[in-house]
């Protein structure tokens, strides 16, 4: 894929995702397996209101964003993918009332799986606020169709409807808005 | 679990209410005895994939690394908000577009340092749709 292509996917990566465009997810870099996004710091996002430092949630939720772009620069053609797992350390809090940005790296892909290191950080990525490793499944949709997960899965495997001795009230999770 | 139920559920809303990001996502929790139970209702602003859709995948890891927060602060009083030290998170299927459940289990509970397991699921407690691990660093009220 081009560097063109690229920019396209990652533009409808975060305007195309209700939650990256909620946080106002934009992609600086993206190229060759790497990607870079920013964050911009507001009041919503703050995990600790005495310390007005960034949630660790929004962070997580960046780097896996970030990393999933890294994945998509680095595949010759686009196709589903899904996180398979995300380790997170977090190595200081956040400055508050800062933009943060995130770089990923895919510097592995097999024929399923790719690997991806990601760093989280305001200025400098020798300097970071948080470093992840992830791994994501390639063509991770096989054959499933758009809008497939308003319908439970076909097999539902091991599954015993365990009861839990309290009514966990079901959401009936009707959502027509799949913009 | 030295206070009373009433006490750790008020002290629960006002954990999760203190949060901005809580908010934003939309999470709450119940509890029952003292078994907490989170909750994410769905909504638009939650989805990653849309073509799916599917829960974003780092909105799971939030929710369930605010599970283990608030789990640890019915746990015991704490000044301020245990730190993150590291999370690992397992994706086992897509978040789907119903209310997600998590329940935090407290594995070791040290001087400074917490372990904690979450498991996220949907329809089914059997089937988890993501996992999480963690360790907390604690600041004890006494402190």
């Amino acid at each position: 894929m081009t560097d063109e292509e690229h920019r396209a996917i990652a533009q409808a990566m975060n305007e195309g995702s209700p939650q990256a465009r909620a946080l106002g997810f934009e992609t600086l870099e993206i190229g060759h397996g790497v990607a870079i996004l920013k964050v911009p710091y507001r009041p919503e996002i703050v995990g600790d209101p005495e310390t007005g430092v960034i949630a660790g949630g929004v962070v997580t939720t960046l780097l896996d964003h970030t990393c999933g772009q890294a994945v998509h620069a680095a595949q010759a053609e686009w196709g589903f993918i899904a996180t398979l797992d995300l380790r997170i350390d977090y190595m200081r809090p956040a400055e508050p009332g800062r933009d943060l940005k995130a770089r990923a790296h895919c510097y592995k892909m097999t024929r399923s799986i790719a690997f991806v290191r990601a760093v989280a950080y305001e200025d400098d990525p020798e300097d970071p606020v948080a470093a992840a490793q992830a791994a994501f499944m390639l063509d991770s949709s096989a054959g499933r169709k758009p809008g497939a997960n308003f319908k439970p899965p076909k097999s539902t495997g091991r599954a015993t409807g365990r009861a839990t001795g309290q009514s966990t009230g079901q959401s009936t999770g009707k959502t027509g808005d799949a913009a | 679990m030295s206070d009373a139920p009433m006490n750790a559920q008020d002290r629960l809303n006002a954990v999760l209410a203190s949060i901005p990001y809580a908010r934003f996502i939309g999470v709450r929790a119940e509890l029952a005895g003292d078994e907490m139970t989170a909750v994410l209702p769905f909504s638009d602003v939650i989805v990653g994939n849309p073509i799916l859709p599917a829960i974003h995948g780092g909105v799971l890891g939030a929710f369930m690394e605010m599970t283990a927060l608030a789990q640890l602060s019915i746990f015991e009083p704490l000044k301020r908000q245990p730190r993150t030290i590291d999370v690992s998170i397992e994706y086992l299927r897509s978040g789907r577009p119903l209310t997600t459940f998590a329940r935090a289990e407290i594995k070791k509970v040290g001087r400074r340092i917490a372990n904690v397991h979450v498991e996220a699921w949907q329809e089914q407690r059997a089937n988890p749709i993501a996992a999480l691990r963690g360790h907390f660093l604690l600041t004890s009220a006494e402190d």
